[in-house]
């Protein structure tokens, strides 16, 4: 459709004319801001832990384990220099000897959600499937934070849903 | 012949005064658009509904996604 709009313009006598191919729906899962009356509908952005503990695929557990555990967290995420998600860390990986690697114990390429997903829909999955906890990233995979089913039940409490998103 | 863009050739145009112009259909986009964008539905591209934008300036079509 844009395609044809485009083409169009240019019938138009319009000099300059580019198309955006991938549309809205990549705008809005790369989490970037948008307009309209179903702007302000909670998102998986919103709730998202933008502090979410990260570390590298050479780091050792011991080293992520200290780190993580000093700043109060259970998890880390693995990543790597452009913020790609790799994996994760949970709390049983980080019982590994000290010197072994973050690849070698890691929940290579755990699911992710993007982060323009109404809220309500996405925290109802994660309860029906008892899930406490799942990964934003975009959806170029760079990582947003980690969403807690439990945080995100609360803020719908205070900010509830009002629409229902399509994107 | 219109340029395909990735979104970090859309910010980047955007920020140079780029004119995004939304082509599906005006419920869409009262629901959601792009911030700044216009919205002039596919089946009412005309010389009329296009006045309003700068021949002097870009302007990019967007709709949905790949469509």
């Amino acid at each position: 459709m844009s395609a044809r709009a485009a083409w169009r313009l240019e019938s138009l006598g319009f000099p300059q004319v580019y198309r955006y191919t991938a549309g809205k729906a990549d705008w809005f899962a790369a989490g970037l801001p948008r307009e309209g009356t179903q702007a302000h509908t909670p998102r998986a952005a919103g709730a998202a832990r933008r502090d979410t503990p990260t570390c590298r695929l050479t780091d050792t557990v011991g080293d992520v384990r200290d780190a993580v555990r000093a700043a109060g967290w259970e998890l880390c995420i693995v990543v790597n220099e452009a913020r790609i998600v790799l994996g994760r860390l949970r709390k049983d990986a980080f019982a590994a000897d000290r010197q072994t690697h973050v690849e070698a114990v890691m929940e290579a390429g755990p699911t992710t959600f993007r982060p323009d997903v109404p809220l309500d829909e996405l925290t109802e999955r994660l309860r029906t499937r008892h899930v406490q906890s799942v990964v934003v990233s975009t959806s170029d995979g760079e990582l947003i934070g980690v969403l807690f089913r439990d945080e995100a039940e609360q803020r719908l409490q205070r900010e509830p849903a009002t629409t229902t998103a399509t994107t | 012949m219109p340029t395909d863009l990735h979104r970090s050739e859309v910010q980047r145009l955007v920020t140079q005064g780029a004119q995004l112009v939304e082509v599906l259909p005006s419920e869409e986009y009262e629901a959601q658009h792009l911030p700044g964008a216009i919205s002039i539905p596919l089946k009412q591209l005309d010389g009329m509904t296009t006045a309003r934008l700068s021949r002097d300036r870009p302007v990019i079509t967007y709709c949905h996604d790949y469509q």
